[in-house]
């Protein structure tokens, strides 16, 4: 890992792991906007960076221009020999079409609104014992001894991995989200337990069969043809790593928030009804992803002299915050009725277990808020924020007030 | 009046049906669809204009009378 300059124009020199961005991105975007608005750098091999949501709902919808065979902007690209093309290595997020839709296709059927609101029982109750073991302690630790835990949890009984891995499943997340830095050297033996793991669960599920969303894998057919192994291993690693942290970090989000404005934290205990809308406010407020893609070929785009290869980074987060899309954007308005956020992604790439994070995430607040009414940040300094594509509070403590 | 999904243009965002559950239910993929024939009453226009207006892919279409 070589250490870098920090940035001094995000402009000319965009970096999505530089201090400033990962601490308040949003003043960032906001200068963007007005100057760019399609920001550009030379670091991770040159990339672009659209700070509107007009530039980012295009290159949202266009597959033509750009590919998905990589979604995480690194220092390397992935070479010919990495990409068991057309599939990608976790597809269907890292397939371009006409692939993409028949992996798509294959995974929706699990995650869609019947078996995601199957699960909210189970989620409460996991909620309610992550409460309970955290007590009536005056400071609790709203990331680390509760959002974390959550997401893990429900991956985990979905794909059917055995009790008690949960430890290991946050450092697999850590390998593979806040590595990007690293050298494609580095990367290739940080994956190594990663792979192994999964072979080993693989393994597993091909001698003793359940009935979840690993032997769904293995038994799925399309066309009288069961998935590759590679296909199988790419969808399971999809799921753990777009599962996990993502979800996590928007319950934590959330609670930040909470946290820091007991006003919408009296509405929402005194108007449960609110939740829904307020829920999709934290999402476009605090939306915790951010996509990438690789250019296809040379061209002029949005403006830009794009090449071959170069990273798009695909801010949502920065979309949301675009005031000529929402009024006030600046603004958390938890009662905000027209919400055309886009912190799922949109077009064919839209978030597949968005169904299932919504649920977590409202079930988990739900919860908290029922617990314990009334709270506030313990300490401001102590927030840590999450650096790489997925943004949201690691280190969480909050005072519980009477 | 009456209100369509365009399931070229869906993509299974799932504001809609939560939004407005007397008017839009979903599919075995999640993607929305309407529920009847999408006839809208002076009741319930204003909840399928809603999740018009909160629909991202914008696939939702109000033919007015």
């Amino acid at each position: 890992m070589t250490i870098k300059p920090p940035v001094e124009d995000f402009a000319t020199d965009w970096d999505h792991t530089d201090p400033q961005w990962v601490s308040n991105p949003y003043p960032i975007w906001e200068d963007l906007r007005e100057r760019c608005p399609v920001a550009h750098t030379e670091r991770f091999g040159g990339g672009w960076f659209p700070a509107t949501h007009e530039g980012v709902t295009t290159v949202a919808k266009d597959t033509v221009n750009f590919t998905s065979r990589t979604i995480l902007v690194g220092n390397g690209r992935p070479g010919e020999e990495a990409l068991p093309a057309p599939i990608g290595v976790a597809p269907p997020i890292t397939s371009d079409p006409p692939f993409h839709a028949i992996a798509r296709r294959i995974m929706l059927p699990a995650l869609a609104p019947g078996p995601v609101n199957a699960l909210e029982p189970q989620v409460r109750a996991l909620c309610q014992r992550l409460l309970d073991e955290m007590g009536d302690h005056e400071i609790v630790n709203a990331g680390l001894e509760y959002s974390q835990y959550i997401p893990p949890a429900v991956i985990k009984q979905l794909l059917g991995f055995p009790p008690g891995d949960e430890e290991l499943f946050r450092e697999i997340i850590h390998i593979i989200m806040e590595g990007v830095d690293h050298t494609e050297e580095e990367r290739i033996e940080e994956f190594a337990p990663v792979e192994e793991y999964f072979v080993k669960q693989i393994e597993d599920h091909r001698e003793n069969p359940r009935d979840d969303f690993t032997n769904y894998l293995l038994n799925v057919e399309v066309e009288g043809h069961k998935l590759a192994d590679e296909h199988i291993f790419g969808t399971m690693v999809l799921t753990l790593v777009a599962g996990i942290d993502t979800t996590w970090s928007a319950i934590g989000a959330s609670l930040f928030h909470l946290a820091t404005h007991p006003e919408d934290l009296e509405r929402l205990v005194n108007e449960p009804e609110l939740m829904p809308v307020a829920i999709e406010e934290f999402l476009r407020y605090y939306a915790p992803v951010t996509m990438a893609r690789l250019v296809k070929h040379d061209m002029e785009y949005l403006g830009c002299p794009m090449k071959e290869d170069d990273w798009l980074l695909l801010g949502f987060p920065a979309a949301n915050r675009d005031p000529s899309v929402f009024p006030d954007a600046d603004k958390f308005i938890i009662d905000r009725a027209e919400n055309r956020h886009v912190a799922f992604g949109l077009g064919i790439h839209r978030c597949a277990g968005s169904n299932l994070a919504r649920m977590e995430l409202r079930v988990a607040i739900e919860e908290f808020i029922k617990r314990y009414p009334r709270f506030e940040l313990a300490d401001a300094g102590a927030v840590t924020w999450a650096p790489g594509q997925v943004r949201g509070p690691r280190n969480l403590p909050v005072r519980i007030l009477a | 009046m009456k209100v369509s999904i365009d399931a070229e243009i869906c993509q299974g965002q799932g504001r809609c049906f939560s939004i407005a559950p007397d008017i839009f239910s979903f599919d075995d993929l999640g993607n929305g669809v309407v529920i009847g024939d999408g006839t809208l009453t002076k009741q319930n226009l204003d909840s399928a204009r809603l999740a018009q207006s909160n629909c991202p892919e914008h696939a939702i279409f109000i033919e007015e009378a």
